[in-house]
């Protein structure tokens, strides 16, 4: 019977320690709470006209009332429009691509200055924008790995369920013509030069490019 | 979809760029938006009171009253305003639904009115959040068991048998509810009463009657009247045996019969007889037999099926087997401890009754339990002393597990009612969650059948793509560039399973087989269902995967409430329609993935897919709409 009890004070005791630590983190989280600058600013530094600004923000307010989104968020987010196969690791690079601050959240202004510039940049702009999204190391070249990585992620949200199926390394297939197509001093990586220059030689991606223009 | 994600559609869109640079086609070109998109403040008076919102907020849900076109309905012209007259109270979780996009449920609030509410404005209670889910339920449970209380006792077992229900289904009826017939009812108390003559002669066998002329001893009745009560105890038992091979007869499984509780315990009742009959009358054995009669009083055990609080007091021992273990467990380990330290304290005492540790086992569990017969008593000092502790200790170990054993059964009682509802709830959870998936693959599917995906002029499009909101536009137009992107195109499961196996068997044999099936296609969906059955026989190592897409389709039609029409239906969680339409998109995308063959060959079968595709289209169209498109869609 002593053993019985020894052992119930020892858990009593193992379970008192955690709670104190997690009264601290509740209250970090709650503090976490980020405004935006003021309407005019960001007005004044993307290419949307105030209305915009507002729709966009009731909208991030509403799914984010702490004001940042995280990437769990994110990738739950993007999960939904692509039911079909996992869409987590673009996801990823996607995050990465849009937290310009580096710091692991995504505030308002830095949702909407990546969208003013995919919605309404110059194709200059676009482009590089889309360079840094494969730049995943952010070392101002895009090698095969990365692009790999990429197209990977791409394919992942697929799903397995595809026609025709996804037999043999089809990303990989898909790289090898990429970098035929983009690196054309065959140095093995595509810097930032090579890339704009070969994408504005291709008139099919102009093309694709100029329908996504008035998706707001 | 969830609301919320209709918010992030612009920013899935921007992000599409990122895939242009790798696309090895052109994208398609994306949905034009007709109306203007400018947001603005809607008035909404609910029997007087006045609430605005967002013109946005409501359309997060466009399949509910307020986000579809069928509240204009309601549009009041001179006052500029969606007239409702309906609960004030209840709108306002109707519109925090809208706003929040979780439902909560006001506890207030009578559940019936709240249902109602929500049937209404098209809203499913499946969405209510988690927070108030058990709530509901619960509040759900009791409010249907209150009002089936009345009916259910006339209905639940009694409802009449099929007219071509078999002797053996009938006599189990009449076994397991024995109001459903005066026959059954006239069996249940004959058998009742004859195990309450069993037993009350076993106990009065055993009390001693006036001795018969010529002797003093008191004798036993059973030994006096030992011809009465033995005719008595075989009537008995001829009754009961022939109650239990009944019920052997007329179950439906034996074996579980077999292995039942209350089968064993009838069969306990009336072996002991048997057994009397077949042993010899040997004097060695005869001893052993008479143990056996006392197996004889389990027959009370039989009052089980006849008392419904028997039955809930074994569940609950059942419940709290574990509980019982416990105290059981604790009990031994202090009996064995005392009964030691006493039997070593009273070692030198006299002519001690401790003789032994096991016989101290006795006084330790009579001490404990605050019995104290006295017939065992310590005479040492330590003795006592050590005695006095055992008396203490064994209040508190007692008194201690027994309120834990009662509160434990209500939580156990609880918590496994909980499980089962959490359980019952997780499956149907998944299931939604898996056609909500499915709806959304099948959904673009059904798109791209419907040629919604043409690239050219667009002014002929079919009547059904009309109903889809401009976000259902837009994210299937996503799709589509993912689609482009990667060079390959969304099927689903059964379609992938298909070409899987017809890619192992030969497409060719297959091929053949489609094109002579397809020559006679005829115009309903239900004969090109059964077609599609017999196609599927002859490959037959995909009919498991069409099972199983079929079980959670009726799964889903029964979910289907009663009001909502077929080409109305609304709620896409509850689409009737899409269900016909995800059969029939299967059904088309399959036979059109099946003739076309990989890159090798791509003149062979050019001149063979139009002939299909323009065969299913045309029969289908005239069925759904008046529009004839042929189109080559997966070339």
């Amino acid at each position: 019977m002593g053993a019985v009890v020894g052992t119930l004070t020892m858990q009593t005791k193992q379970r008192r320690r955690p709670s104190r630590d997690k009264i601290d983190d509740e209250l970090e989280m709650t503090m976490v709470c980020h405004r935006p600058e003021g309407l005019e600013q960001l007005e004044a530094q993307t290419n949307f006209t105030k209305r915009e600004l507002q729709i966009l923000y009731r909208g991030f307010k509403n799914e984010c009332p702490s004001g940042v989104v995280d990437e769990e968020t994110f990738k739950h987010i993007y999960a939904q429009f692509f039911p079909h196969g996992d869409a987590s690791t673009y996801a990823h690079y996607l995050f990465n691509a849009f937290d310009t601050t580096n710091n692991g959240s995504i505030k308002f202004e830095e949702f909407v200055m990546g969208l003013s510039t995919l919605l309404r940049g110059t194709m200059r702009e676009k482009l590089e924008w889309t360079f840094h999204l494969y730049d995943i190391n952010n070392d101002g070249y895009i090698n095969r790995e990365e692009m790999t990585e990429i197209v990977r992620a791409i394919y992942d949200m697929m799903g397995k369920y595809t026609y025709p199926a996804l037999k043999g390394d089809v990303p990989k297939q898909h790289v090898d013509a990429f970098f035929q197509k983009m690196d054309k001093n065959k140095a093995g990586v595509v810097t930032l030069e090579e890339f704009i220059v070969a994408c504005q030689e291709d008139e099919m991606m102009m093309r694709s490019m100029q329908l996504f223009e008035n998706v707001m | 979809m969830a609301a919320g994600v209709a918010t992030w559609m612009p920013f899935a869109r921007a992000a599409a760029v990122g895939w242009l640079p790798l696309a090895q086609k052109t994208m398609p070109k994306p949905p034009v938006d007709k109306k203007s998109r400018s947001d603005e403040i809607l008035f909404v008076n609910v029997s007087g009171l006045r609430f605005q919102t967002w013109k946005n907020t409501l359309d997060r849900y466009p399949d509910t009253l307020l986000g579809s076109s069928e509240k204009e309905f309601f549009y009041n012209e001179e006052t500029q305003e969606y007239f409702f007259d309906r609960d004030p109270e209840m709108f306002r979780h109707i519109l925090n639904f809208f706003r929040t996009g979780k439902l909560h449920y006001p506890r207030h609030e009578c559940i019936q009115a709240f249902e109602e509410e929500l049937a209404f404005y098209g809203i499913i209670p499946e969405i209510i959040g988690d927070c108030c889910m058990e709530e509901y339920r619960d509040r759900k449970k009791e409010n249907q068991e209150r009002l089936a209380e009345d009916t259910e006792a006339e209905n639940a077992g009694d409802a009449p048998l099929p007219p071509d229900a078999t002797l053996r289904e009938r006599l189990w009826r009449a076994f397991e509810n024995p109001h459903t017939s005066t026959m059954a009812l006239v069996f249940y108390y004959v058998t009742g009463f004859f195990i309450a003559v069993s037993v009350i002669a076993n106990v009065v066998e055993t009390v001693p009657c006036r001795p018969i002329k010529g002797s003093i001893k008191d004798l036993p009745c059973g030994e006096k009247f030992s011809v009465a009560f033995s005719c008595l105890d075989t009537a008995c038992v001829l009754i009961f045996s022939f109650e239990y091979l009944m019920r052997l007869y007329a179950a439906p499984s034996r074996c579980d019969f077999a292995r039942s509780v209350m089968s064993v315990i009838d069969v306990v009742a009336i072996l002991p007889f048997y057994i009397g009959l077949v042993m010899p009358e040997n004097e060695e054995v005869s001893g052993a037999f008479v143990t056996l009669r006392v197996f004889r009083v389990f027959r009370i055990f039989k009052f089980s099926r006849h008392s419904q609080g028997l039955r809930i007091l074994g569940c609950t021992l059942q419940a709290c087997a574990s509980e019982l273990g416990f105290l059981l467990f604790s009990l031994t380990m202090a009996v064995i401890i005392f009964a030691t330290v006493m039997f070593y304290a009273e070692k030198g005492t006299k002519g001690t009754t401790f003789s032994s540790i096991p016989a101290s086992f006795w006084y330790t569990i009579v001490t404990m339990t605050t019995l104290g017969y006295g017939d065992m008593v310590p005479d040492s000092i330590a003795g006592k002393i050590f005695g006095s502790i055992c008396s203490l200790s064994g209040v508190l170990v007692i008194a201690l597990p027994v309120p834990v054993i009662v509160s434990n059964f209500a939580r156990i009682y609880h918590q496994n009612q909980r499980a089962d509802k959490m359980r019952a709830q997780q499956k149907v959870r998944q299931a939604r969650i898996r056609m909500a998936k499915k709806g959304a693959t099948n959904a673009f599917l059904q798109h791209k059948e419907d040629g919604g995906l043409q690239d050219g002029d667009s002014d002929s499009t079919p009547l059904c793509v009309k109903n889809r909101s401009a976000f259902e536009h837009q994210h299937h137009h996503l799709l589509h560039c993912l689609e482009k992107t990667t060079n390959h195109e969304f099927t689903d499961e059964v379609t992938y399973s298909e070409v899987c196996v017809t890619d192992s068997v030969g497409f060719r044999t297959s091929r053949s087989t489609s094109l002579s099936s397809q020559q006679g296609a005829t115009t309903t969906c239900c004969s090109r269902r059964a077609k599609r059955r017999a196609f599927r026989l002859a490959n037959s190592t995909v009919s498991v995967s069409r099972g199983s897409v079929q079980e959670l389709d009726t799964l889903h039609i029964t979910k289907t409430p009663a009001g909502t029409q077929y080409p109305q239906s609304r709620s896409s969680l509850n689409a009737r329609t899409e269900d016909l339409k995800l059969n029939c998109a299967d059904y088309t995308a399959a036979i059109i993935s099946i003739p076309t063959p990989p890159a090798n060959t791509p003149d062979e079968s050019l001149p063979n897919s139009p002939a299909i595709p323009g065969i299913l289209r045309n029969s289908r169209s005239s069925t759904y709409n008046t529009q004839e498109t042929v189109k080559i869609s997966s070339l």
